[in-house]
């Protein structure tokens, strides 16, 4: 057996470094696309179930033991299907749009620390990276709206368009915040700036700003309440009222792997990641069993991105769409004041070493 | 005062976190979901279905060709034809139910006078080639035969309130 090990490892060491290095962080990428796209397929498939809970109904159990085979019928029944590519629409926009609309959702997750040490690039402007690639997402709607040639899609591009580049700025201002409470654009900083549970979290110092940046961001997945870009109801589907099968799949992906990335992003900024919410409680340790409740672990991020889909799927089944001024009031003239609001207040309440951002290492 | 009320209620979204109570109340709600297939919601005996014609249990058809449905059908989906036949008493040589015309309304029932058209309790039944909406008098007798014991039943539940 040990010689086995003895061989592969040898062979492993024989390896260029670049070698190396391009094996690992394959196996890094894979581990978390994989993980990403099982969990955006029960995601629709929880999505169901929930709002089904909601509406006093029972959502999808006929596929498999629960309905749990569900998300894999509906993606095979996609597969399957023709892409009907209209003809008087350009097609080579028409094809690459949901691409550039799925890369970025799922080039967004290299940055974002799934514990202390997995990150796939560790880099330090990685909050500068995450709201590139967030902007970018919007090019491949956008794209796709405009090649369909269709009215309907037409107005859904332009709304979804203007929708996301007014949010993108409160969002903005709310990481700022964030940036001044942490120090660092490093995602794995940013979380370590969080350490010692739940009073330390940056949800207690920044509360206006949590709720900034988490409403943008259902604004910017573009999700019931502010979903007028589809708005089923008004303009059919939206961007993608002409898209099918594979095509369609991938648009829907691409929403779901929006939604994760917010969900973890708001988890990541707000409620120290992967850090337990009971790290400062050493009685804990005395407890036979429950020390390992004081450890920040993968689960403790997974459990708060749970949370926050499930936030999701929540606001869905509660609130009516919003009216389309209303969204750009809402962006523009609340949530805009608000952040810059609460940066003073953050700045001036350190300076003055008052209650919870006395913690905070302003400098 | 009541500005500054409404201004802190919408500050704390305090209208929003009531909407998401209800739908938060509601999800721990048991579901009221019939799964249709596997369960059946309860029936009346008076449920108005499929027709059929009756026998006397003699095994004498009941329907005297008096032709009251036909009059008093609302939809004039019945159409009927008769003769008088070889033991002097009048028949039906055709008794025709349009099924897409019916509206299911029961008159037909309710003005036999020896309740020999009824409506039964099938509802799950389909046709598949233009033409099986007509129900001809063949197929209404046989309906009446195989469903014979049901309709009886149900009649004799129904009795007390006539």
């Amino acid at each position: 057996m040990s010689d086995i090990v003895d061989y592969g490892s040898g062979m492993w060491n024989s390896l260029p470094p670049l070698v190396q290095y391009v094996t690992i962080v394959t196996w890094k990428v894979l581990f978390v696309v994989i993980v990403v796209m099982l969990t955006v397929a029960f995601s629709t498939y929880f999505e169901r179930k929930v709002i089904g809970s909601m509406q006093a109904r029972i959502g999808p159990n006929r596929v498999g033991p629960l309905g749990l085979g569900q998300p894999f019928a509906d993606v095979l029944k996609l597969l399957i299907k023709e892409v009907v590519i209209p003809s008087r629409s350009s097609k080579f926009l028409f094809v690459i749009a949901p691409l550039l609309t799925l890369t970025p959702a799922l080039a967004a997750w290299a940055v974002i620390p799934l514990n202390d040490w997995y990150v796939v690039a560790n880099i330090n402007a990685g909050l500068l990276y995450v709201l590139a690639l967030t902007s970018v997402g919007v090019y491949g709607v956008i794209l796709a709206g405009w090649a369909t040639n269709s009215t309907y899609a037409f107005i859904g591009a332009m709304r979804i368009g203007a929708q996301i580049v007014s949010y993108e700025i409160a969002m903005g201002f709310a990481l700022v915040g964030v940036l001044m409470a942490a120090g660092s654009l490093n995602l794995g900083d940013i979380v370590r700036a969080q350490a010692g549970g739940f009073s330390h979290w940056f949800l207690v110092p920044l509360l206006p700003l949590f709720f900034v940046f988490w409403i943008s961001g259902v604004a910017e997945t573009h999700r019931a309440p502010f979903d007028v870009a589809e708005g089923e109801s008004e303009i059919v589907a939206g961007f993608h009222v002409e898209y099918s099968g594979v095509a369609f799949a991938l648009f829907f992906l691409a929403e779901y792997a929006n939604m994760l990335l917010v969900s973890a992003l708001t988890a990541i900024f707000f409620l120290g990641g992967w850090a337990s919410p009971f790290e400062g409680w050493l009685f804990l340790d005395n407890i036979a069993g429950l020390a390992w409740l004081r450890e920040g672990s993968f689960f403790w991020l997974a459990g708060k991105i749970c949370f926050f889909m499930y936030t999701f799927f929540w606001l869905r089944a509660t609130f009516p769409r919003y009216r389309y001024d209303q969204i750009m009031r809402l962006g523009w003239k609340v949530f805009i004041p608000i952040t810059i609001i609460w940066i003073a207040v953050e700045g001036v309440m350190a300076w003055l070493q008052v209650g919870p951002w006395a913690e905070l290492e302003i400098v | 005062m009541n500005r500054a009320i409404s201004y802190i209620k919408t500050f704390t979204l305090w209208e929003l976190f009531k909407g998401l109570w209800v739908t938060q109340r509601n999800f721990f709600k048991k579901s009221i979901t019939l799964e249709y297939p596997d369960e059946k919601a309860p029936q009346s005996p008076r449920f108005r279905g499929l027709h059929a014609l009756r026998r006397y249990p003699n095994g004498e058809e009941r329907c005297i060709a008096c032709k009251l449905c036909e009059a008093v059908c609302p939809a004039l989906a019945i159409t009927i034809e008769s003769e008088v036949g070889k033991d002097g008493t009048r028949r039906t040589t055709r008794y025709d139910i349009d099924l897409f015309k019916c509206i299911y309304c029961g008159f037909c029932e309710e003005a036999c006078p020896v309740d020999a058209i009824v409506e039964t309790r099938i509802h799950e039944y389909h046709m598949e080639s233009p033409g099986e909406n007509i129900l001809t008098k063949d197929k209404l007798m046989a309906i009446g035969d195989k469903y014979d014991a049901m309709i009886s039943a149900d009649k004799a539940a129904d009795a007390p309130y006539r």
